[in-house]
């Protein structure tokens, strides 16, 4: 895949999209049937608008669901005051799908290990693979993306500032100070 | 939605009243959360509260408050302790304060008590460290109750505010009325109270001063969105204030006549046990306009989102 640019403006992140969706389909093979669940929050958007682009492309439907990773986190115990729980909605069976979680940025791997348990407790796939737009390395645990269309090396202190339209009124990446 | 920021601001569950409508709010949507644990066709269990003790003290029988309340902890995970007052030392002469500092001793993080005096739970909460959550208390407040009846209308409804709710029976013996009322206005409900002025106290406009009160039940239902009967209390004394069964039935029993007068889709709720034939026919709780089995229902996911959001304490919290 070609490396996307850093910052992204609107037209490059639906070019990065189309990628994406040109990569996944050719992940998948044929007898799969795969569904997409995007971790909120900016996950969500990303997979609605990946199925529409699988949809203009192959022509039939992927279901999307959602995934509220907050309940499964690993420092939940630890928290001070309960964080608010949004809605998971997963109105179709997991069993042996192939399920594309969805999220924006790829960092230490804990929301990713609490999505795996999240969803599996929603039935059993036949594989799970993630996508995200970015990757900024950091992994604290050993999880990697089957896709990513941005690698970038952010320094400590920083963070990658994903923004989707439908939550944040427009498109963009960049990388700010924390 | 509530926006991600919001903290749960109470330490514990006493009753509706010190809640803002924001908090009330907050616990619905969080409820709708967990009503989507608890309709997944596989497991119905999240690890919310691994590793935190949850007692239930249960000082007065209760069965489906009870079985609800464990059967949200299980669903969260919890450690549980039922504690029950018939074999415990209460009967030895035991204080609640001693039984509740012998509580303290094994560390809870949450305590959901049933007692039959009022403020018995304010009462502990200032001698114990672990959130408690008021599971009913004398006449008083039985805050869940009217969270999950809360939940039952606005799911069924899209809304609270602006509803017309008429709520019917035995009013001077019922904590759910009382909660009722501090949700339900609260949120912009236009509440009636019905029922024979013996059982409807009049002081009750006085500190609830939206709410109407009415003793012809005929008159009112046509107006109404929702119909909450209320159990006649006989255990609680109900019978010293009226005539006679007979004509409590005659005069405020929900029945397919009155449901004539009513609207096309009205909706029924009772907080249970139902006195079937006596305050409501059969017809009626099974008919088509109930919601009473969804009341049940609801209720698990309404007390997981109670045994949640307080189960993460912060620094700057009220009672």
């Amino acid at each position: 895949m070609p490396a996307a640019p850093c910052p992204m403006d609107p037209g490059q992140m639906e070019v990065a999209l189309q990628q994406l969706a040109t990569d996944l389909m050719a992940q998948v093979g044929p007898e799969e049937e795969l569904v997409l669940l995007g971790i909120r929050s900016r996950g969500l958007p990303l997979a609605e608008r990946l199925a529409s682009l699988l949809r203009a492309r192959t022509g039939s439907a992927v279901p999307v669901g959602s995934l509220d990773i907050t309940l499964y986190r690993d420092d939940l115990t630890e928290m001070v005051g309960s964080p608010i729980v949004r809605p998971t909605e997963i109105p179709f069976t997991l069993k042996e799908r192939t399920v594309v979680l969805v999220d924006d940025v790829l960092y230490t791997g804990r929301t990713v290990r609490a999505a795996l348990d999240a969803l599996l407790d929603h039935g059993r796939p036949r594989r799970v693979m993630l996508l995200v737009l970015a990757d900024r390395g950091g992994r604290e645990f050993p999880i990697q993306a089957d896709l990513a269309c941005l690698r970038v090396e952010v320094p400590p202190g920083h963070r990658v500032a994903v923004r989707v339209k439908e939550i944040d009124g427009e498109d963009g990446v960049t990388v700010e100070a924390c | 939605m509530t926006s991600e920021r919001y903290v749960f601001p109470h330490k514990h569950l006493l009753g509706i009243e010190p809640l803002s409508p924001r908090d009330i709010t907050a616990l619905l949507d969080q409820a709708q959360a967990f009503e989507e644990v608890c309709e997944r066709p596989s497991i119905k269990i999240v690890p919310a509260l691994r590793k935190k003790l949850v007692v239930n003290l249960f000082f007065e029988n209760s069965t489906r408050t009870r079985n609800s309340f464990e059967i949200a902890e299980k669903r969260l995970s919890a450690e549980i302790i039922n504690f029950d007052a018939d074999t415990s030392s209460l009967n030895k002469g035991e204080t609640l304060i001693d039984t509740a500092m012998n509580l303290e001793a094994m560390h809870p993080d949450l305590i959901v008590m049933r007692h039959s005096a009022p403020g018995a739970h304010t009462l502990l909460s200032r001698h114990m460290k672990a959130s408690i959550v008021n599971a009913g208390d004398g006449a008083h407040e039985h805050p869940t109750q009217a969270l999950l009846d809360a939940y039952t209308l606005r799911k069924r409804f899209g809304r609270l505010e602006g509803l017309k709710v008429a709520i019917v029976g035995d009013i001077r013996n019922s904590r759910v009325v009382r909660s009722n009322l501090w949700l339900l206005t609260r949120m912009g409900v236009r509440v009636t109270l019905v029922g024979p002025p013996t059982l409807v106290p009049q002081e009750m406009k006085a500190t609830w001063p939206s709410i109407e009160i009415c003793h012809d039940f005929d008159a009112i239902i046509p107006g109404q969105d929702a119909i909450m009967m209320l159990r006649a209390q006989f255990e609680r004394g109900t019978g010293a204030y009226i005539p006679g069964q007979g004509e409590y039935s005659r005069f405020f029993q929900l029945n397919p006549a009155r449901m004539q007068r009513a609207k096309k889709d009205v909706a029924v709720l009772h907080p249970g046990p139902i006195n079937r034939g006596l305050e409501i026919t059969s017809d009626v709780a099974d008919g088509p306009n109930n919601l009473i089995l969804d009341q049940v229902t609801n209720g698990v996911p309404v007390r997981m989102a109670v045994l949640y959001l307080l189960s993460h304490p912060h620094g700057e919290q009220v009672p």
